[in-house]
């Protein structure tokens, strides 16, 4: 498969959220705005290419049997390097964000991709699927985040243009699961046509 | 009295699934039969209550004696990957029927986010019950963390009740399977939101 083929099928055909469905706790949880699901999006992303990287070049010295607990930990490790690098850079992110970064570790989709394509492929391989599904993963949290900001709060991206409340159910919990099944609904037909 | 707002708040108010969302993995993939909805939640309910106690426990024992708190994340999920392992073992040595009845479940609740999550919200969120805000003590984290497994339960339980009745219904084509189950989980939230607000 190319490396063109292998960064593109996370966006539509092997979507982490409308198809797949795995990481379903960070999308419900951190989506209440554009840019906080962009921002747990790019969050992910960052430690889902490291650690295909690293562990598509350890996997050949890993034994089988121990092979789940040793990417748990490199997991682990890179989750850690990302929260001291958001705590430098971004802390207004960090905060908005808080339990579901550390929590990242425990996202299906990272243990999903290293157990399913790190482990037998290529680094540069194993890098740009990472690079693809991390890219899939940031896509649909936005739309969804950019969903609820629009019905919940009038506004899209933080610039508010309809005056007053919008529907705050949407920014709450029932929102978020309606809004994703609506989503899923919608993603469903249109690639059926396509 | 104390313990009872904590109780009433992690089950109702603040449940963990519906108003969290920690643990939607197994909230949505193990919830189409009752039975086996009842047994991921006996697990998760054993899982989390030791987790906690036990990472409770570490941190205020191990890390920060050592000053080593950002090494939190990475002790934690080994702590729990080697609980539940060592839980599992046990149930078989000592109550079979017991493991018959939670064993497949055990080995899916280390990479369930609510465990992990618990594990950090008792030991990095002030909490406000009856008084001024405070760490919690190590008797108000285990309550803390059994309420919310309880909560947890009551709503797999409820869900998975509504899926099996769901299931004999028709539903539109693309509804089929999960977007269905989303929108019963979206009504079943907002029935939950009428909660809020009883415990501050």
């Amino acid at each position: 498969m190319g490396k063109f083929r292998l960064i593109t099928k996370g966006l539509v055909k092997e979507n982490p959220t409308f198809v797949l469905l795995l990481g379903m706790c960070p999308t419900l949880a951190t989506t209440t705005s554009a840019l906080n699901g962009m921002g747990m999006g790019l969050a992910t992303m960052f430690v889902l290419v490291l650690s295909n990287m690293a562990i598509s070049a350890t996997a050949p010295y890993i034994p089988d049997k121990v092979r789940i607990p040793s990417y748990i930990v490199i997991i682990a490790a890179f989750v850690t390097v990302l929260q001291f690098i958001m705590q430098a850079y971004t802390p207004a992110m960090y905060e908005t964000l808080g339990l579901f970064i550390p929590l990242i570790v425990v996202n299906c989709i990272v243990l999903g991709r290293a157990e399913a394509f790190a482990n037998k492929n290529s680094v540069v391989d194993s890098a740009c699927d990472g690079l693809g599904i991390g890219l899939g993963f940031t896509m649909s949290l936005t739309i969804l985040g950019l969903v609820r900001e629009i019905l919940g709060s009038g506004s899209a991206f933080g610039f508010k243009f309809i005056e007053g409340d919008g529907i705050l159910a949407f920014v709450l919990a029932p929102g978020a699961f309606l809004a994703l099944a609506y989503l899923i609904v919608i993603f469903r037909k249109i690639t059926k046509m396509n | 009295m104390e313990y009872l707002i904590i109780l009433v708040s992690a089950i109702f108010v603040n449940n963990i699934l519906l108003a969290q969302f920690l643990g939607c993995c197994p909230f949505l993939g193990v919830s189409n039969k009752l039975s086996t909805a009842v047994g991921m939640s006996g697990a998760v309910c054993f899982v989390i209550t030791l987790a906690t106690l036990v990472t409770y426990l570490l941190q205020y024992y191990v890390l920060v004696p050592l000053h080593i708190e950002f090494m939190q994340t990475i002790s934690f999920i080994l702590v729990i990957a080697a609980l539940v392992q060592m839980v599992e073992i046990i149930l078989k040595k000592i109550s079979p029927s017991l493991y018959q009845a939670l064993g497949i479940f055990l080995p899916l609740i280390t990479t369930n986010c609510a465990v992990l999550g618990i594990a950090l919200i008792v030991v990095t969120k002030e909490f406000t019950f009856g008084e001024d805000p405070h760490m919690l003590n190590l008797v108000e984290s285990v309550v803390y963390a059994f309420a919310s497994s309880l909560g947890f339960g009551l709503a797999m339980i409820l869900f998975a009740g509504l899926r099996e009745q769901i299931a004999l219904n028709k539903v539109p084509k693309p509804f089929k399977g999960i977007p269905i189950a989303l929108v019963t989980a979206s009504i079943l939230a907002m029935a939950f939101m009428g909660f809020s607000g009883m415990v501050k």
